[in-house]
């Protein structure tokens, strides 16, 4: 087991390592001077701020230092969480605004994450092997799968909120409110965090029921199964032993999902103007503020690595194979 | 969440006798997931080569009255600067089959690649490679695409793809990488190496047509993930610099208000092709699964 | 050896394919007599693994066309697989093939047991004494219980099967291929466990189904043997051995080397030809083809008719 989380580690270790190298890589491997057409690009409105910023830019870029030292200087800035300062917030640096982004971020994704994985898998499991559900609502969880996460979220904001009017459809909370810890505050709060919420749970959803589904027709073939059911278990014993088997892939699934899934995330948080992380990337983007995009990027690579750790955990709780040492979860 | 269809099922095809393959055929004929998914798929593709025959004008030409909605001239109406959404539609069309094809076939060279050769070399070799294999799949892959493509000042679908096929191999490699390892303990992958045959020529010609199904079903597969991957991109605003995609398309109705507008026809086509698209070959994904797989046939 | 406990009349039993229906068992009429243990033979596909599977559970693609099948004089619901569950595990058990993977990976063997004998209406409780009494009978620990089935070796897994299989004191045993994947060691000493499980009166009969007719030389009192789907001759073992009548019977007994040496699938094979497709079998005998002494006769079908007190054979020339 300690073989097992070692090698974990190091792969976790090398990918961050990997990510803060492109991190720097990327604007140096561009052609052109980085630091000129990011001011020239940010278009600010008066000289004395866009010489400020040149004159910050390049001495965090440091480009006048050879490269080993720029790369040093990079670990060593990112280290005391320096991420620069941002260019559409100026001058605030860049991990005070992320910061303030991840909460909403992560209110989206845990409850959508673990619902769906929860609901989906039940939802799949109950629908294999029964004809008539496995023919009608497996195709809608493939459509599910196949719909881009905006356009599930504009039919969404379409429907629900512009047509019916019963949802917010812009914003984090109400704007004519401030943030206080009142009733009406947390009830907009809840009111814009709704829709979002749905539209990545379904999609989502139609992932885990399709693959829930998948794996335990493999699973009900299995030779334990044939077993028990030869021993005249009842159908509920044998399923039962099967939903569990099949369940240990969706975990692993979970981990190899995860890029996708922030994904998700951000081109929802976009539709619905949520203030998260994706929509700090999009403001990245419009405002070419690279220092932003860079931090979010970051934060999105230390995410992903931490929700894989503990997914690994889990995994070994759940898995006895793991745990006594006979390998079993995949790497 | 659809790779675990076709991570099994792959030694039953190993061995096959020629009468196996027209009783492949003659199963894939009566699939109806398999018919159905190959008869959407073809429609949009007869869709997006013949579409832009029937428009005069280009996808980003300002050809009519602004927020028209469908009427006879325009199909499916105008956007906020009057251009015609049908033109943008087709011509969009064709930029998701590009970059389907190019991104997932760029995918599955590379992930082949790498899996076969771990797979086959085995040792110090696939030591190697899978290291790199696991570290490239926890990268986030969209993170990655955003850094790199916010950089570039000139974007295409072709560039889309290569960075699509750059990021998103590792999971193929992995799945190839097993059954590599099933198949080359075989008598006939034994009876080649014997013989003298070069590892390349082995691995294309006794391996890969072994597991020429799989292969095809993954493809598939990363066509789907690949068409998505691009709709995304585009719509965070990092879609081609020129021309027209469908993720551009939604990236501009919202960009515009279409939503606070009520101008659903500019939103509503391109979410219907992709979700067809990608949805007609995962179905199709399915039907084969059970084409090749007799377990699943008879259910 | 009066008493009949298992008789099975005229079965049929089908698998659905898409190219028709494979006629797996033809009109197969025998009896086990109470406390017997019978063997079953023939080369791989002649309907043997479908027999004893036919007699505890159809898979999805088989389909009980004709016949009865009683177990000491009550009739077993063969084709109805919800009510057959009544008679499982109590009444009839199969050792299966696949011992090796026959517990659920995620479970321990002692839970499972527990949660698989309630879910059968038995408290655990009060078979607990009998199953360690059985566990040290085979030679395990009682901590097994305590263990994943991956922590076991192979042999051991066998084993535990066979306890677990056994644990209800079944009147039927059907044991399918228990041995091929052991070796020759740990195969004497299963089907040695069998014998003392009869014995000591764990089972009542058993039909063990094997291709090693070394094997059920060893532990039968009689041997069955099948050929395409039909009965070719049933008989004492010693009257099998040494003078069998059908033609089939008589070319699998010579191409034996020597009883006690393991007997590979490929001697069966040796006899020239192959059976022929159960998807449309011919009309007659069915191993006129492959048989030396086949004449015009053939061409009808022989019965399966007692030439000798408890030897039955379909052949003419018998």
């Amino acid at each position: 087991m300690r073989r097992y989380f070692g090698r974990k580690f190091l792969i976790y270790a090398l990918t961050f390592f990997v990510a803060v190298t492109i991190n720097f890589m990327i604007p140096r491997l561009m052609p052109g001077d980085p630091v000129r057409s990011m001011v020239a690009r940010a278009g600010m409105q008066t000289p004395e701020a866009a010489a400020t910023m040149q004159e910050y830019y390049t001495r965090i870029f440091g480009l006048d230092v050879p490269i080993w030292q720029q790369y040093l200087n990079f670990w060593a800035a990112l280290l005391r969480g320096d991420l620069g300062i941002s260019i559409w917030l100026f001058p605030q640096p860049v991990t005070g605004v992320i910061m303030r982004a991840v909460p909403y971020t992560l209110a989206l994704l845990i409850p959508a994450i673990l619902l769906s994985w929860f609901a989906g898998n039940k939802f799949g499991a109950f629908a294999a092997r029964r004809k008539w559900l496995d023919n009608t609502i497996l195709p809608v969880g493939y459509v599910l799968t196949a719909t881009p996460y905006m356009w599930l979220a504009i039919l969404l904001a379409w429907a629900l909120g512009i047509i019916a009017g019963i949802f917010p459809i812009a914003g984090g909370y109400s704007f004519s409110l401030a943030p206080t810890l009142s009733w009406t505050f947390v009830g907009s709060l809840l009111a814009h965090w709704f829709l979002p919420f749905v539209s990545l749970f379904l999609v989502f959803f139609g992932g885990w029921a399709i693959g829930m589904r998948n794996m335990i027709i493999y699973e009900l073939e299995a030779d334990y199964s044939h077993y028990l059911q030869a021993l005249g278990a009842p159908q509920r014993l044998v399923r039962k032993y099967a939903f569990r088997n099949a369940a240990l892939p969706q975990i692993t699934g979970l981990a190899l999902q995860l890029g996708v899934i922030v994904a998700g995330a951000v081109v929802t948080e976009i539709v619905f103007s949520y203030p998260g992380l994706g929509h700090l990337i999009l403001k990245a983007i419009e405002n070419q503020d690279f220092f932003l995009l860079q931090g979010a990027f970051l934060f999105i690579v230390i995410g992903v690595l931490l929700a894989n750790f503990i997914i690994d955990i889990v995994y070994v709780l759940v898995d006895p194979r793991t745990r006594t040492g006979m390998g079993g979860g995949s790497a | 969440m659809t790779v675990p269809s076709v991570d099994q099922g792959v030694d039953t095809k190993v061995d096959r006798v020629p009468g196996a393959r027209r009783e492949a055929l003659y199963f894939a004929l009566r699939n109806k997931k398999l018919v159905g998914g190959l008869t959407v798929v073809l429609l949009f593709l007869v869709l997006a080569v013949v579409g832009p025959m029937l428009t005069a004008h280009g996808p980003r030409e300002y050809v009519g009255p602004p927020m028209q909605p469908p009427s006879s001239e325009y199909w499916f109406g105008t956007t906020t600067f009057g251009q015609d959404v049908f033109a943008q539609f087709v011509y969009g069309l064709r930029a998701t089959f590009r970059v389907g094809i190019l991104g997932g076939g760029l995918t599955a060279i590379i992930g082949m690649f790498v899996g076969f050769t771990a797979g086959y070399r085995g040792g110090l070799v696939d030591e190697t490679l899978n290291m790199i294999t696991n570290v490239v799949l926890v990268l986030p892959v969209l993170a990655v695409l955003l850094i790199i493509s916010a950089y570039l000042r000139v974007r295409s679908v072709e560039v889309q793809a290569l960075i699509i096929g750059l990021f998103s191999w590792p999971w193929v490699a992995r799945a190839i990488r097993a059954q590599t390892f099933s198949l080359r303990s075989r008598d006939f992958v034994d009876l080649a190496r014997l013989s003298g045959v070069p590892t390349r020529r082995i691995i294309f010609g006794e391996i890969a047509p072994n597991m020429a199904s799989y292969l095809f079903m993954v493809f598939i597969l990363l066509f789907g993930g690949a068409v998505l991957f691009a709709a995304t991109l585009d719509f965070i605003g990092l879609g081609p610099t020129e021309g027209i995609s469908l993720g551009l398309m939604l990236n501009n109705s919202v960009k515009w208000s279409a939503l606070q507008l009520g101008m659903s026809w500019w939103f509503i086509p391109p979410g219907i092709g992709i979700t067809a698209i990608v949805g007609a070959f995962y179905i199709m994904n399915v039907g084969l699964d059970e084409v090749f797989n007799p377990k699943l046939r008879e259910m | 050896m009066s008493k009949v406990s298992l008789r099975v009349a005229g079965l049929k039993v089908h698998y659905r394919t898409l190219r028709g229906d494979v006629k797996a068992l033809d009109d197969v009429t025998f009896a086990v007599a109470d406390g017997e243990t019978m063997g079953l033979a023939g080369e791989s596909g002649c309907g043997k693994t479908t027999l004893g599977k036919s007699l505890i559970r159809l898979d999805g693609r088989m389909r009980h066309v004709d016949g009865t099948v009683e177990l000491d004089d009550e009739e077993l619901p063969i084709g109805d697989t919800a009510r057959m569950n009544d008679f499982r595990f109590r009444e009839v058990f199969i050792i299966p093939q696949y011992a090796m993977s026959a517990m659920n990976p995620t479970r321990k063997i002692g839970k499972m047991t527990k949660e698989l004998l309630e879910s059968r209406g038995v408290r655990f409780e009060t078979v607990r004494t009998e199953l360690k009494r059985r566990l040290e009978l085979v030679g395990l620990a009682h901590d097994v219980l305590d263990r994943y089935p991956i922590e076991l070796s192979g042999g051991m897994k066998q084993r535990m099967v066979m306890v677990l299989s056994t644990l209800l004191n079944p009147s039927l045993l059907v044991a399918d291929e228990v041995t091929s994947a052991l070796d020759v060691s740990t195969q004497r000493a299963v089907a040695e466990t069998l014998v003392d499980f009869r014995d000591r009166g764990f089972v009542r009969s058993m039909i063990v189904i094997t291709h090693d007719v070394s094997l059920v030389y060893q532990i039968a009192d009689s041997i069955m043997v099948m050929y395409a789907g039909k009965l070719a001759e049933k008989a004492p073992t010693d009257v099998i051995v040494d003078s069998p009548r059908h033609p089939y019977t008589q070319l699998l007994i010579s191409s034996l080397p020597e009883v006690g040496v393991k007997y590979a699938d490929k001697r069966l094979t040796g006899i020239p030809g192959s059976p022929p497709s159960l998807l449309d079998p011919p009309a007659g005998c069915r191993f006129r083809d492959r048989c030396p002494l086949a004449f015009d006769k053939c061409s009808e079908e022989p019965p399966f008719v007692e030439v000798e007190h408890g030897h039955y054979v379909a052949c003419w020339k018998a």
